[in-house]
């Protein structure tokens, strides 16, 4: 195996990546009053009732979960607006559409913690997940053109949070094999491949003592 | 900031860009920040002291808070509420703290041998390394390496002839990172123009061109050639 670095030093985990998905902005309608808050994240507040106000995802799950609030579920996450993604992401196979970077995350919080503030909850369900699935297979199928990358950059634009970062193990290790391979198809001869990786590259591989 | 020539256009939208989040962006966002490009990166970065220090006293004080909060009768939902922000914050705090810990666990020889990278370690760390990596030494000396060949009992090299510390494990610094940045940044030099390998083979790599970077799109990129960029902060790891 080429090199590679550890997954788990330098990779997040779902649940950490949710975790940064908490942060995001969203509007909800609260039913009681409360004072403004202040907290570390950022001061929000005061809550009136019927008054529509901005709150990170984790404080108006928070707040739902106590049945305080109401939240209203972002433009994107409409049946329309889906629909309208889900048409466009199977029209255009080589580019994907802009959705929130977290859209997987929150649409997935909204679902399971305010279904009753979510019109048409079942159909929202059911597109998202089209979206993911029809998005998943165009990441898939663009793998397969990583073969011809000579590039040490590889462009993923509107790729989500989520996407990279199930990717990320297999792309991250490919484009590095790749690299470290040079090009072959711009290097014909095998036997000039440069062998210009020092030994100290990978400690781990090394591990047997060398033939000297 | 060490940004080199790696700045286009862009830049001048990019300071004012820079000033209002300077205004509006609280320290758990920056705290945020540095634990995930410290999640991302192979290396380790400069400790953010001030910040760190900063988050803490914030820490603190919202902890006395919440506990008067507790006793002065405040709403429990309230409490709870303010109670949940200060755990996220500690988890970043001490999510930051572990990643930088298992780093410096992985390469100590190497942070050790490394001025550079030993200067980025806070002086709690720096201890941590020093006796980490002694205790490791005296245990490996005493249980291995004591009962091997003469040529073959060096920590750093596998044998009395290796040219390097290749016993060290290192950061992989040819990972792909996954980044984005704000700016436009123009005339990134992929290929590792000087690393120190200066016979010929290099010039067999087909040369790359310059790589551009548009704002606000991700890219997988070998870490390496922007490394500088990510430290002077113009690059972010996603």
């Amino acid at each position: 195996m080429a090199g590679q670095s550890d997954p788990h030093l330098s990779l997040f985990s779902a649940e950490e990546v949710e975790f940064m998905a908490e942060d995001e902005m969203v509007e909800i309608v609260p039913n009681m009053r409360m004072d403004p808050l202040n907290l570390l994240c950022g001061d929000y507040g005061p809550f009136f009732p019927q008054m529509v106000t901005q709150v990170p995802v984790w404080l108006a799950i928070a707040l739902k979960k106590r049945g305080k609030c109401t939240i209203r579920p972002p433009e994107w996450m409409s049946v329309e607006s889906l629909t309208r993604i889900l048409e466009s992401e199977r029209e255009s196979q080589d580019s994907f559409q802009v959705l929130p970077f977290h859209y997987v995350e929150i649409s997935r919080l909204l679902i399971d913690h305010a279904r009753d503030d979510i019109p048409d909850i079942y159909m929202v369900r059911s597109l998202v997940e089209d979206i993911r699935d029809v998005r998943f297979h165009k990441i898939e199928t663009s793998l397969e053109s990583f073969e011809d990358a000579r590039s040490s950059a590889v462009r993923i634009k509107n790729l989500s949070a989520m996407e990279v970062n199930i990717v990320r193990p297999f792309v991250g290790r490919a484009l590095q094999a790749f690299y470290k391979h040079g090009s072959p198809d711009l290097v014909p001869n095998p036997d000039k491949v440069p062998n210009r990786w020092q030994p100290a590259a990978d400690p781990v591989q090394k591990r047997p003592l060398r033939k000297r | 900031m060490a940004s080199g020539d790696g700045e286009g256009e862009g830049s001048v939208s990019g300071d004012i860009d820079d000033l209002e989040s300077l205004i509006s962006t609280t320290d758990v966002e920056r705290l945020k920040r540095a634990w995930r490009q410290e999640k991302a990166a192979p290396e380790i970065f400069q400790f953010e002291a001030a910040l760190i220090q900063r988050i803490k006293e914030q820490i603190q004080l919202m902890e006395e808070t919440v506990e008067d909060f507790a006793e002065s009768g405040i709403d429990p939902l309230t409490v709870s509420l303010y109670q949940m922000d200060l755990d996220r914050t500690q988890f970043l705090l001490r999510s930051y703290l572990r990643i930088r810990l298992q780093k410096i666990e992985k390469y100590m020889f190497h942070i050790l041998n490394t001025d550079e990278l030993f200067n980025r370690l806070s002086r709690e760390e720096k201890s941590f390394a020093e006796r980490c990596s002694n205790d490791l030494k005296m245990h490996l000396d005493e249980n291995i390496l004591s009962k091997l060949p003469d040529n073959y009992q060096s920590l750093l090299k596998q044998s009395i002839i290796s040219e390097e510390t290749d016993m060290v494990p290192k950061p992989q610094l040819d990972t792909f990172v996954v980044c984005k940045t704000k700016y436009y940044l123009g005339h990134i030099q992929l290929e590792d123009i000087n690393n120190g390998n200066t016979d010929d083979r290099v010039n067999q790599r087909p040369l790359e061109e310059p790589f551009e970077m548009e704002p606000n799109v991700l890219y997988f990129v070998r870490y390496k050639p922007i490394k500088k960029l990510v430290e002077g902060g113009k690059i972010d790891l996603y």
